[in-house]
């Protein structure tokens, strides 16, 4: 069944094969996230235990997430091989932690003070502050940093068939080799495909902060 | 005022200091000595700058002292652990600092938590509080600190720091982020709390007058962490030790001893009580019984004050007609101080208070004639 | 280490810098496909950010564009656009780079126009009209000026966007710095990888720095003492300006 000059047939035939790169895609993007965030985790810890830290720390990460991915691969190249996937994570997890960091650090700083002082008030160690109030309350800032990295990721990840990897980028740069109806099928598939994928991993995070915020909700008093 | 018993610790300030700068910068708190007994309130005022809050917060270590000893029943705060000592002492600070992800419940169970308390005594503990300062449990224990009014959030504060019933409790301003009408309940409340509790109380205060109601003793401060004196409030009305303390106190010195007494020490008045409803012919009846009164009182079927009835509106027969009352009758609580009280009676047209409980049930009136009484006697 | 050896070699080698994949070649081509694609992304994206912005009407409008922004790869964009261009015969040359670029520049620009003219103080508005202040002038004499800082964010985003998304030109042909990355890629030169993405970085990040300076020269001396905003992602910025 044709769309024009999409290839609606090729698409049901190939399911199994576009299934695998969806899935491929996917892992990408949530390994990039992980470590990202346990990265930029440790950078806000440190900034909040030394601020001058602040401004160097976005800098350098600003200057990272500045850098091209197609440039960033090829640095990492010569030192991480052409088609490995630690080229790739490299560079998808600098990308995020801008972002992540950024978000986490402002989230804890705002914090109520009140609350702060309260906490140390009534015998939190500073660990335990850490946990119960400080990040707990910080949370609805860092789900938007990590939504906004999410969808980011995704995007990015399409260019890791450059480099030979799979992923629903292996399906947009068909039209590069082929110019027919399969080439403009398996492009447009794999667009939307990967925006499909990163609005709902959007709106699933949103979901997510929702749930965990529950106070957020009720106002009145 | 206080039980035979207390339920609160001595809290002993021996040659405390603290310093910021070098030699030569002026002190936050210089050689600070001075006894809480056990179940008192302790007052610490003073000007900006005169180190009040900082003593407070040496107690339970926030901040340490650069020299010097602070004791709790005779325990030095330094030979415990910072964390323990903090989650035996009851924190209750301006803006009150509740935590916005927890419920009511949940905050109000932070310190017993932390202590590793069962859950089930966690639970009756909670319930108990939330009775205690006047909230319905059942109602207000899930709900988030967003939901609540500024008043009901105070008192959560106060429930909190009570939790796992420290013998001392540290209170920096903690009414002073409401209006002056809802301080003035809390205050009172508070009082009465106290006298069920009986914990050893610090509290800071910029506002002189509040220190005179609250405080079974005042350590008034001047810049520097100066201690100018340090007595109960009748002896420091009475006789001022110093220029500073007299300017401090204020020139009003006589209105303010106004201040040490409160409305329960003078005779109520009976009201006449009515009811929507009621025969005006039998309410015209009752008030001829009773000389003093040429006013009947409205109250709700809660027992709570609507307003005054005359005699003009009590012509005729029939059921009364309850939109014929006057109302803003000034009400006041039995803690409430007779300068307040006297305040709010001047600006009346009815010349009687209202006399009502915690739950605004009426007790009894008061005249102004009978404050003026009182100013005449000697204060004790 | 060798491989070091070998790139600057390659930098030090005269073919590098001449004919048509010679750095400076592509590097200009990189440079004014980027232009381009940023101007008229700007010359589409201001002008609806200040009518959306300063009216206040079409913020899901925004809201939509920015998550779009987000949403969609820019080599997606890139294989969609030279997919759309290719039956008009346009899908030779720098034109679906351009096109790619347009689109993939203006959602900053649009959501920073109109978070910067939102973020104006109204009691400012009211009281430039009650001076009898036009539409226009009030637009041009002070919400542009007050907004500036938060507008001249959106650009530096859209630039830094353009001038790293140029770069995936390449892969359909485009040109600029890219393709010689792809080239290298393809004939298995990694030295010339290496370089070419040398030469990119640097440029992406004095683009950065550059309008980063720019911001700041910009900004009134009045405003000087807010924070200049970063590097917003244009979703981030929707984010403050009331996105769910």
């Amino acid at each position: 069944m044709r769309f024009g000059p999409v290839d609606l047939e090729w698409v049901a035939d190939n399911a199994d094969r576009i299934g695998e790169l969806a899935v491929e895609h996917i892992y990408y993007t949530v390994v990039a996230i992980g470590i990202g965030l346990i990265i930029s985790l440790g950078l806000a810890l440190l900034v909040r235990r030394i601020p001058r830290l602040y401004g160097p720390v976005l800098g350098v990460t600003g200057m990272l997430y500045a850098i091209p991915s197609l440039a960033l691969f090829a640095l990492l190249v010569p030192i991480t091989g052409l088609t490995s996937v630690l080229t790739v994570e490299i560079a998808l997890v600098s990308y995020t932690l801008l972002i992540l960091t950024r978000n986490i650090v402002e989230g804890l700083r705002g914090v109520p003070p009140d609350a702060i002082e309260a906490a140390s008030g009534m015998g939190y160690t500073p660990t335990q502050r850490l946990m119960r109030i400080e990040l707990p309350l910080a949370l609805p800032v860092i789900v938007a940093g990590i939504r906004i990295a999410t969808v980011t990721t995704v995007g990015l990840v399409t260019l890791a068939a450059l480099l030979g990897l799979g992923g629903l980028g292996y399906l947009i740069i068909t039209i590069g080799t082929n110019r027919g109806s399969f080439g403009i099928t398996a492009t447009l598939t794999g667009i939307v495909l990967a925006v499909g994928l990163a609005v709902i991993a959007d709106l699933a995070l949103l979901a997510v902060q929702r749930a965990l915020t529950p106070w957020a909700r009720r106002r009145t008093g | 005022m206080q039980d035979a018993d207390p339920a609160g610790a001595v809290v002993a300030f021996e040659h405390v200091t603290k310093r910021y700068g070098g030699p030569g910068t002026l002190d936050a708190v210089s050689d600070l000595t001075l006894t809480v007994p056990a179940g008192e309130i302790c007052v610490l005022v003073g000007p900006s700058g005169c180190g009040k809050t900082t003593t407070m917060k040496m107690v339970n270590r926030l901040i340490e002292p650069t020299s010097g000893r602070i004791t709790i029943d005779g325990r030095d705060v330094m030979s415990l652990p910072a964390v323990e000592l903090r989650r035996g002492i009851g924190y209750v600070i301006q803006q009150v600092g509740l935590f916005p992800h927890l419920t009511i419940g949940e905050n109000v169970a932070v310190v017993p938590k932390l202590l590793k308390w069962t859950p089930a005594r966690i639970r009756e503990r909670v319930e108990e509080l939330l009775d205690l300062v006047g909230l319905d449990p059942d109602s207000h224990r899930d709900r988030y600190p967003n939901e609540l009014s500024g008043g009901e959030r105070q008192r959560v504060g106060v429930a909190r720091a009570l939790a796992a019933d420290p013998p001392v409790m540290l209170m920096d301003e903690p009414f002073g982020a409401v209006d002056p009408i809802r301080r003035e309940r809390l205050q009172n409340e508070f009082l009465r709390l106290q006298e069920q509790v009986g914990k050893t109380i610090i509290f800071v205060t910029h506002d002189v007058d509040e220190a005179i109601k609250m405080g079974d003793r005042i350590a008034i401060l001047q810049r520097g962490g100066i201690l100018a004196q340090y007595d109960t409030p009748a002896a420091i009305l009475a006789e001022p030790a110093t220029e500073f303390v007299e300017r401090f106190v204020g020139a009003d010195r006589g209105l303010k001893r106004l201040s040490l007494a409160r409305v329960r020490e003078l005779d109520t008045i009976e009201p006449v009580i009515v009811r929507a409803g009621e025969d005006r012919a039998d309410i015209r009846r009752r008030l001829d019984r009773v000389e003093e009164l040429t006013y009947a009182l409205l109250v709700d079927d809660q027992e709570r004050p609507l307003g005054w009835i005359d005699q003009s509106d009590l012509a005729g027969s029939g059921p009364i007609d309850p939109g014929a009352a006057t109302p803003g009758a000034p009400t006041v609580q039995p803690e409430t101080t007779l300068r307040d009280a006297l305040s709010a009676l001047l600006g009346s047209s009815v010349q009687l208070g209202v006399v009502v409980d915690g739950r605004d049930r009426v007790i009894g009136l008061v005249s102004v004639d009978a404050i003026g009484e009182r100013l005449r006697a000697p204060i004790s | 280490m060798d491989f070091i050896g070998e790139v600057a070699a390659w930098f030090a080698d005269p073919t590098t810098w001449s004919g048509r994949n010679g750095i400076p070649s592509r590097l200009l081509e990189h440079l004014w496909i980027s232009a381009v694609g940023l101007g008229m992304g700007a010359a589409i994206g201001l002008p609806l950010g200040l009518a959306i912005g300063h009216t206040g009407r079409g913020s899901l409008l925004v809201v939509s564009i920015a998550n779009i922004g987000r949403a969609v790869p820019s080599l997606g964009l890139m294989g969609l656009a030279f997919l759309l261009l290719l039956p008009l015969g346009l899908g030779v040359g720098p034109f679906p780079a351009i096109v790619a670029l347009t689109a993939l520049a203006i959602p900053p620009i649009i959501v920073n126009t109109y978070a910067g003219l939102r973020g104006v103080d109204r009691e400012l508005i009211e009281a430039a009209r009650g001076m009898g202040m036009r539409a226009s002038q009030v637009i041009w004499r002070l919400e542009v000026p007050v907004a500036l800082p938060v507008i001249l964010a959106g650009i530096r985003t859209s630039a830094v966007q353009v001038v790293a998304t140029a770069t995936l030109a390449g892969v359909i042909g485009g040109g600029t710095l890219g393709e010689l990355i792809i080239i290298g890629f393809n004939t298995g030169d990694q030295v010339r990888v290496f370089g070419a993405a040398l030469v990119v970085a640097a440029l992406s990040i004095v683009t950065e720095l550059g309008f980063a300076a720019l911001q700041h020269a910009m900004a009134s001396p009045g405003l000087r003492g807010r924070p200049i905003p970063p590097p917003e992602d244009p979703g981030q910025v929707a984010h403050a300006a009331g996105e769910v």
